[in-house]
């Protein structure tokens, strides 16, 4: 978006369900029952919902099942299908609609029961043919390769990547809404068991249920509501490949120029955030990230993460209520860093809340690095 | 037409033959690939094929980590051949962790699950 839509939608409401294990619930039911804590969260109800944004891992027509679902008739849909950056993309085309009066209440929604249902990735979408052949293991194998080359241009070391995981750990150990929540150290890391070169089992998210759901009003009437608005500031979307093998540079991602334009619609700067929630798949994501959105330079992510830099009480919050790696991560983890933006913004995070924060940036990812969004985030203070 | 192939039988039907030909650009000259109606560099549509040198070196790579009961551990790799495409491949005749970033690398056709595929080995000399 640009920034004369900056500030012109607010995140009214947030919620959650079915974190961990959701036993006996299909993706659909933790969807649902997401969207009911976000609407109670509002205080809305699902008939006030005029506007739905949702894609789901397990179907090609998501929105409409959603919506079937959920008893509701909503006069403006998007299921814009670009994996786990799905829910921070739909920031922008809800702010867009909302703006232009296509909706006045627009619901974003995400359920899934992976954990339970299979313990595995399950997913709708076809092996790319051209590397089908060769059996890689999606996603990990791309996200290793990623990786490979990251370490071969910049030095970045298996240390660096697994201080990824003990941050991620470090923050989630404080959060009762995560899944795991033990002492994690970097050799549990680096002696776990190597699942695709140079990445260990911890180096890669969690498989879990869950699912996630956000209220957005008009900023007009955004002050309505019982909890305190957060403003969508910036919003951006950089589409890059689909196949790993079609990535150009495996070591800078699209998130390069997300970030930039999020920021410029915003009118802020990497040094104005204060939490930094991205989507981490796998441990090389953040340093990534990292890089591609200006808190680093290009090449010196793995040296930014060394030692607890981005753990509790380092120089930067990154992934405060512990990311995909260790909060959780059902499918597609999106959505949740736009949550935990929303709530450190709002003053209610569920694990450490970090104090006067007007200013967050949610980052999705999606495919094998191939759809980058950003998102910037402010309190009523910021507008 | 009915004889007519897209890109797709063109270069799969070279595969069945042992052949690994790449789809070139008649306007901008740049190789693509996978192989497609139009140059993904200049959006031109006049595509001619061309006999890869294959020739190449592995731009990254990974180990997939498979129990020994299932097959064992298997190399899975981005080769970029010197027409200047990528693919995804894998590199046999050495372990697939000794499989290295800028390792050259000569194509050959073989098969892979249960069809003609490109794949590699290390280069000699
Ligand atoms: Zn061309």
């Amino acid at each position: 978006m640009t920034a004369e839509l900056r500030g012109k939608s607010a995140i009214v409401g947030t919620g959650h369900a079915g974190f961990g294990e959701a036993h006996g619930l299909t993706a659909y039911d933790v969807m649902a029952q997401s969207a009911l804590a976000a609407l109670g969260d509002a205080g809305l109800n699902l008939f006030d919902v005029d506007g739905l944004f949702c894609t789901m891992m397990e179907d090609s027509m998501p929105a409409l099942m959603a919506a079937e679902y959920l008893g509701i008739q909503p006069r403006f849909i998007d299921g814009t299908m670009s994996g786990g950056s799905s829910f921070v993309n739909y920031l922008t085309s809800a702010t867009m609609a909302l703006d232009a009066g296509l909706c006045d209440v627009a619901l974003i929604v995400y359920g899934s029961n992976q954990r339970t249902a299979s313990g595995r990735l399950v997913t709708a979408s076809r092996p790319p043919a051209y590397e089908a052949p060769y059996n890689p293991r999606y996603p990990i194998s791309a996200y290793a390769m990623a990786a490979a080359r990251h370490m071969h241009e910049y030095g970045t070391t298996r240390e660096q990547l697994a201080d990824v995981a003990v941050a991620a750990r470090a923050w989630a150990h404080h959060n009762p809404e995560a899944f795991e929540r033990g002492p994690l150290t970097r050799e549990d890391v680096l002696g776990a068991r190597m699942v695709g070169d140079p990445l260990t089992v911890r180096d890669c998210c969690l498989v879990t249920d869950g699912g996630g759901a956000i209220v957005m009003v008009r900023a007009d009437r955004a002050r309505d509501f019982p909890k305190a608005p957060v403003y969508v500031l910036g919003s951006a979307a950089e589409s890059s490949h689909r196949q790993i093998s079609q990535m150009k540079d495996f070591t800078v991602t699209a998130a390069r120029d997300s970030g930039a334009r999020a920021f410029a619609a915003a009118g802020v700067t990497a040094a104005d955030i204060q939490a930094v929630e991205l989507y981490d798949a796998f441990t090389i994501n953040t340093i990534l990230f990292l890089e591609d959105l200006g808190f680093c330079a290009k090449g010196e992510g793995g040296a930014f993460v060394e030692g607890g830099r981005i753990a509790p009480g380092g120089i930067l919050p990154v992934n405060t209520n512990g990311g995909g790696l260790s909060c959780v991560h059902p499918g597609m983890y999106g959505i949740f860093t736009v949550i935990e933006a929303a709530r450190q913004i709002r003053g209610d995070a569920p694990g450490i809340q970090l104090k006067d924060i007007d200013l967050a940036l949610a980052h999705g990812n999606g495919g094998v690095l191939s759809s980058q969004v950003t998102a910037i985030l402010g309190s009523q203070n910021t507008l | 037409m009915p004889d007519a192939k897209g890109p797709d039988q063109i270069f799969q039907g070279a595969l069945t033959k042992g052949e690994i030909l790449l789809p070139k650009c008649e306007d901008c000259e740049a190789y693509h690939f996978f192989p497609r109606v139009l140059c993904p560099h200049c959006h031109g549509a006049a595509i001619s094929w061309k006999q890869a040198t294959g020739k190449g070196r592995v731009h990254t790579t990974t180990v997939v980590r498979r129990k020994p009961e299932r097959g064992g551990d298997y190399n899975v790799c981005v080769v970029e051949l010197d027409e200047g495409v990528r693919m995804m491949s894998r590199v046999e005749g050495i372990a697939p962790g000794e499989v290295a970033i800028d390792m050259a690398v000569t194509a050959f056709v073989s098969e892979a699950e249960g069809a003609p595929a490109v794949l590699f080995k290390p280069s000699e000399g």
